[in-house]
């Protein structure tokens, strides 16, 4: 296990990689089966579990390893893949592409519809750059890699910012606008160079404006962001990572995306991702991220993982009427008539946790098939529908799923860890960046890894930083602070903090607001300037574990010790990106009248002053050169001058 | 140039200044005032136009619906308000939640430093209750407000009911590109300061406040909205704010097009607009209304809850209902289809509201006048100043005429003068700040010792203190070693002329109504005063025109602009609750007219009344 030795050295993730790992394990363990055999008549695993249901309600016998984060995902590759690509034993398929939508309905009344589109590459990428035959990869990102020796490669373009308190922890989380963040190879020499050039090949692969990315928002975080794919390198010199908060993300971002797809948009799930709907709704993000993952348990082969995400959710208010239902039809005018022929599996993955009795929503066509999966420390419990088997789609021969709301809204949500940041003060000199975490759990502390990435022109006083949680000092065990250059690079600051429980720490900064250059103004400069988001990584104690009174019943021997693999898992959250003003000069006719007009009174003033301090007396005009010629005759001779 | 550089044409110039001294000031006063007075003459003025882009030509169609449905929300908060007895934070909550907000709310309390008689309050404690209406798709990086305050009795029900309304309206669209986001504050001005210090997490004043949980990033825009009852005929615009800020002029602007548009009758300063600017009543109309602004923004206090905001840098103003007895009226639905539209008008910024003026006076609601306009009207008050400190220096340069040795004649006469400046500078000063320190520390004394309220004590002492800085000059004389001299009032009255115009003109560049009422009253006693001058008549003069004399006259003469007038009794016990008000204003809100008077202007007149009993 390379990534495990790579990753061991690492400060932090340490613990991270730790209890991934036990998850692993566990999973293995109680896994019995392939997931192949589990589809049809499967003898179920979690056979504790299946007898507490209702009787036509079966159990699948996999966990969706899809739903975990990106930290944990990577290592879990190593065991998920040989489960479900290479099934009884047959030679694997050079290329595999699996799709899959996640639709959790929210407290708020509000839908979450999370798109995974997973294609495998089975590629020595380590021996040969150079590859000539593409198969379901598109061609433009291998290109990229092989082009930039990119060892990993994560963007994301997002609308909108995730509710958390209101919808929960996301699946990918991002922050508002575009991020992009690459590790390279340790073959690259420029890296910086590199970089550059790659954001501008991207720039127009997905028409956005990633060509703003360079130094002066680009920075190398020490610790928050790791390889997420098998990975021998940890020198954080190989990565860069920018964010464009301004970045506006719409249709024409979404297009070449879904061109990225083997099927494009032509069957399958992605028949479904029309962009007058799904930017009719209050947070869209689509994401790529590229890796090389192991193929087997051993790690003997490597492939290339591109993964293309698509969350979005819609809002209650702004597209039904009042009427609290949702259906595949009214989320995206579609509905699926089947799967991409090109996938290996192709599912759509209901949320039907809080709904266990159908007490919460009412869900049709109605599905038997059930599984579970341990997302973001908690236990879920999903409806299945595969598209790949022809009964999903009824006699009408197509599939519109529909859920319909029994109960009224939630209240707001307590997540565990949430965070927010704002600037205060007024006027237009200095300024003070408050960035507030909470952690809501009631009686576990947990460490969190705060990534600051602020402008130059926000000039941070780092003296006056100050961390605090419930009115005591909170002393940060790690700070990793660069200071920024003018024009040339941003402030990075990144810490690790520990949140006691149930507490609220305040990270306060403040600041000067530089004056500007008259050229180095945006067009529109009274808008204001964007600071990015402060990501936030932590590992936080899971709920499974929190929740000792479960009413989930399970036999005694082994309910005793909290079980260790959902003890604590990993969260990275984004705070929302601010917008300062700065002082900024009225660049209109007016301003271009009274500095001419300073000018001109400037110059004035200085010869009236001159005038009027100066004594003036007459002076005698001078004689002429006889005069002055007898005058020194006379000098010499002594005789007064005439 | 070439004029001052030539000697005898330089000496020349000098001689004319200082020969046609008086009369040059005595044109430059009655031309200063007399375009003061023009400015409200039609002609003179620029009509208001839309600026800003974003907002001028886009089409907005309001379509807002639910106005009855509105005022039966505003009935159902008027009962629970009378059930609680005060605000219904629980009910307004829940209310909001159900529209599908982000609902939080806010604790504060503030111990004013004495009663308000006014408002009948001193411990206060509150809560403000505000829900974020979430713009879909968007980062939480700008904010517009809509606030209602909850005010006691029956007042202002239907804009809280309004308030919900467009709330759920507005949750329903998908238009939105900035986070809306809805105040009900308690205790008016008291609550907004708390919000607003909240939410940029400032304490100025020292108020009470718990942090606020939500925010929405920065906030572009706000409008406070007053409306007590269900129908009304016309409404007024406020724009008045903190020491005399003014919202950025395309916010009236806005405002003024919607009502055009919709054909509500719009007001401000509670004049109607009228088109006979050619007839003497129409010009005397328009020059009541600009007066009205004068004096209000001379005031520096907020005008409305939108004052407060203008700190910040959040352009707001106040939105208030009338109902008068006209035949015309307007339901809550027209108004919520205006509100409406300025708020979607206001979405579609793209920077803040910039392009339009800052400065300006209003003669009404479609004319304006900008700063180029209306400062030289100052201007040629100050001028006044400078052309008396001219006069000065050029007496005191100029030797006298007979004596051989004039120079060392100066030397021996301007040495005593240093300490004879020195001396009524201080001690005015301290005059002064006792005048700003005092009232409010010795009101406990005052209240053991005096059969009166706390309020009254404070007002009394001030008023006090006050007069008997009037007695000054008897003191400074004693304290003076030497008689004072020909030469020390003129290097003292120098000093006090240079130090009149530059104060004035600070003030008037912050706030151009104050500074320009202070030039119109202390400019006049700063040109003439002298020892020399009748001493009884220029003492009268002299207290005439005096700044508390000259806020007396104001109370009375703004009532006389508002149609309102009132007897002397009534006069003089609402001058005492304004010099409360106003001391009241600069510890809650931070209003800097009551520092400004106490510690700069009055000790400037001191030097003046020093001047007049120069021995």
């Amino acid at each position: 296990m390379a990534a495990r030795r790579c990753l061991s050295s690492v400060l932090l993730f340490i613990l991270c990689t730790f209890s991934v790992f036990t998850i692993t394990r566990c999973q293995e363990t109680t896994l019995a089966g392939d997931n192949g055999a589990a589809a049809g008549d499967s003898s179920p695993a979690d056979t504790e579990a299946a007898e507490q249901t209702v009787e036509q309600t079966r159990w699948e016998a996999t966990e969706v390893t899809e739903a975990i984060p990106d930290e944990a995902a990577a290592d879990k590759q190593d065991s998920a893949a040989p489960e479900t690509v290479a099934p009884s034993f047959t030679p694997p398929p050079k290329d595999d592409f699996q799709e899959e939508l996640v639709i959790r309905p929210l407290h708020s009344g509000d839908i979450y519809a999370s798109f995974q589109f997973r294609t495998l590459w089975q590629t020595d990428f380590t021996r040969e750059n150079k590859v000539s035959h593409y198969g379901l990869f598109p061609k433009s990102l291998g290109q990229i890699i092989s082009k930039f020796s990119v060892r990993e490669l994560h963007i994301s373009f997002t609308q909108g910012y995730w509710r958390t308190m209101q919808w929960g922890q996301p699946f990918q989380p991002s922050p508002p606008g575009a991020e992009l963040w690459v590790w390279f190879q340790d073959s690259v020499t420029d890296v910086d160079g590199t970089w550059k050039e790659l954001a501008n090949v991207l720039s127009g692969i997905f028409c956005a404006s990633l060509n703003f990315i360079d130094s002066t928002n680009t920075v190398q975080p020490s610790a928050s962001f790791k390889p997420l794919g098998i990975a021998n390198v940890t020198d954080h010199q190989f990565l860069r990572y920018a964010t464009l908060p301004r970045e506006i993300v719409c249709t024409e971002n979404l297009t070449p995306w879904k061109k990225l797809l083997p099927c494009g948009t032509k069957a399958g799930l992605a028949v479904l991702l029309k962009s007058e709907k799904l930017f009719h709704s209050s947070f869209y993000s689509q994401a790529v991220h590229i890796r090389p993952v192991c193929e087997d348990w051993q790690c003997k082969t490597t492939s290339w993982e591109l993964r293309q995400t698509l969350n979005v959710v819609f809002d209650l208010h702004t597209s039904g009427q009042g009427k609290r239902e949702w259906s595949l039809f009214k989320m995206f005018s579609r509905t699926l008539t089947e799967a991409c022929p090109l996938a290996s599996t192709s599912k759509i993955y209901i949320d039907v946790t809080d709904n266990p009795q159908g007490e919460q929503f009412e869900l049709s066509p109605f599905t038997a098939l059930l599984t579970q999966a341990v997302v973001l420390g908690d236990r879920r419990t999903y409806s299945v529908y595969d598209l790949t088997q022809q009964i999903t789609f009824g006699s009408v021969r197509s599939l519109n799923l529909l859920i319909r709301w029994k109960s009224s809204e939630g209240d707001m949500l307590r997540p565990l860890l949430h965070a927010e940041r704002y600037v205060a003060g007024y006027g237009l000199q200095t300024g003070e960046i408050h960035t507030l975490m909470y952690n809501n759990h009631p009686y576990r502390s947990f460490p969190v890894l705060l990534l600051d990435s602020v402008p130059w022109y926000l000039r941070l006083y780092i003296h006056t930083l100050t961390v605090t949680s419930k009115g005591k000092d909170n002393k940060p065990s790690y700070i990793h602070y660069q200071p920024s250059k003018d024009r040339v690079r941003p402030h990075l600051l990144e810490m690790l903090v520990q949140l006691p429980p149930n507490s609220v720490t305040e990270v306060t900064v403040e600041f000067e607001r530089a004056l500007l250059k008259w050229t180095e103004y945006t067009p529109d400069p009274n808008h204001g300037f964007y600071v990015g988001s402060s990501v936030i990584s932590a590992l936080v104690p899971s709920i499974v574990a929190m929740d000792t009174n479960r009413t989930w019943e399970s036999p005694l021997f082994s309910s005793f010790f909290p079980c260790k693999e959902e003890s604590s898992y990993f969260v990275r959250i984004y705070t929302e990106p601010l917008l300062v003003n700065l002082p900024t000069p009225d660049f209109s006719m007016p301003y271009n009248v009274i500095c001419l007009t300073c000018t001109v009174v400037a110059v004035g003033y200085g010869s009236l002053y001159n005038l009027l301090t100066r004594s003036f007396q007459i002076e005698e005009p001078s004689p002429g050169l006889a005069k002055r010629l007898a005058n020194i005759i006379r000098k010499m001779r002594g005789v007064p001058p005439l | 140039m070439g004029l001052l550089s030539d000697p005898n044409r330089r000496r020349a110039l000098i001689g004319l200044l200082t020969r046609l001294n008086a009369p040059i000031c005595i044109v430059c006063y009655m031309a200063g005032v007399a375009w003061f007075m023009g400015l409200s003459f039609e002609p003179f003025t620029l009509r208001t136009y839309m600026s800003e882009n974003a907002m001028g030509s886009t089409m907005v169609e309001e379509r807002f619906p639910a106005g009855e449905r509105a005022l039966a929300t505003g009935r159902e908060f008027s009962a629970h308000k009378k059930k609680t007895g005060g605000m219904p934070v629980d009910w307004l909550v829940k209310t909001m939640q159900a529209r599908g907000l982000e609902v939080f709310t806010q604790r504060f309390s503030r111990t004013l430093p004495f009663p308000d008689e006014n408002k009948e309050r001193y411990m206060v404690k509150g809560t403000n209750v505000y829900g974020i209406l979430r713009a879909p798709r968007a980062p939480r990086t700008e904010a517009l407000v809509l606030t209602a305050p909850c005010s006691p009795g029956d007042e202002n029900n239907q804009a809280v009911g309004l308030l919900l309304g467009l709330a759920q309206y507005f949750r329903n669209q998908i238009y939105l590109a900035k986070d809306i986001i809805f105040l009900i504050n308690e205790h008016d001005l008291i609550g907004m300061q708390a919000w607003l210090e909240g939410y940029h997490h400032t304490n100025t004043t020292g108020m009470d406040w718990s942090p606020l949980q939500g925010r929405g990033g920065s906030i572009q825009a706000a409008l406070s909205l007053e409306l007590s009852s269900n129908v009304v005929t016309s409404l007024d615009l406020v724009l008045e704010g903190l020491n005399g800020q003014l919202p950025n002029l395309d916010l009236a602007n806005l405002f003024y097009a919607f009502c055009q548009k919709i054909g509500v009758l719009c007001t401000i300063q509670g004049k109607l607009q009228r088109n006979d600017w050619d007839s003497v009543s129409g010009y005397s109309h328009a020059v009541q209304t600009m007066m009205l602004m004068v004096m209000k923004q001379a005031s520096g206090r907020p005008w409305g809850d939108h004052g407060l905001f203008l700190r910040y840098h959040i352009e707001a103003a106040t939105i208030k209902g009338v109902n008068s007895f006209r035949q015309d009226k307007t339901d809550a639905t027209t108004i919520g289809r205006l509100l409406e539209g300025m708020y979607r008008k206001l979405n579609n910024l793209l920077e803040r509201l910039h392009q339009s003026y800052f400065f300006y006076l209003m003669p009404s609601l479609s004319h304006f006048v900008s700063i180029g306009y209306y400062m030289p009207a100052f201007g040629l008050l100050a001028v006044i100043l400078l052309l008396r400190a001219l006069d000065l220096w050029v007496q005191l340069v100029t030797p006298p005429p007979r004596t051989e040795d004039g120079d060392t004649d100066i030397d021996q006469q301007s040495s005593p003068g240093v300490l004879s400046v020195l001396t009524p500078l201080v001690i005015s000063h301290l005059t002064g700040v006792a005048l700003y320190m005092l009232p409010i520390r010795f009101q406990e004394m005052a209240v053991e010792h005096f059969p009166v309220s706390e309020t009254e004590a404070v007002v009394l002492t001030a008023i006090a203190i006050y007069t008997a800085g009037l007695a000054l000059p008897h003191n400074t004389n004693r304290l003076l070693t030497g008689e004072g001299t020909e030469q020390g009032w003129r290097v003292l009255k120098l000093v006090a002329v240079l130090y009149l115009a530059v104060l004035l003109g600070c003030t008037a560049l912050i706030n151009f109504s104050l500074g320009f009422i202070l030039a119109l009253t202390l400019v006049p006693v700063a040109a003439f005063v002298t020892p020399h001058v009748p001493k009884v008549l220029s003492a009268f003069v002299l207290v005439i025109l005096s700044p508390a004399c000259t806020l007396l006259y104001s109370v009375f003469f703004f009532h006389e602009l508002q149609e309102m007038p009132i007897s002397f009794q009534e006069g003089w016990l609402l001058y005492l609750s304004v010099i409360s008000q106003g001391i009241l204003d600069h510890y809650l809100y931070g209003s800097l007219v009551y520092p400004l008077i106490a510690v700069l202007v009055y000790p400037c007149w001191l030097l003046f009344w020093n001047i007049l009993f120069w021995k």
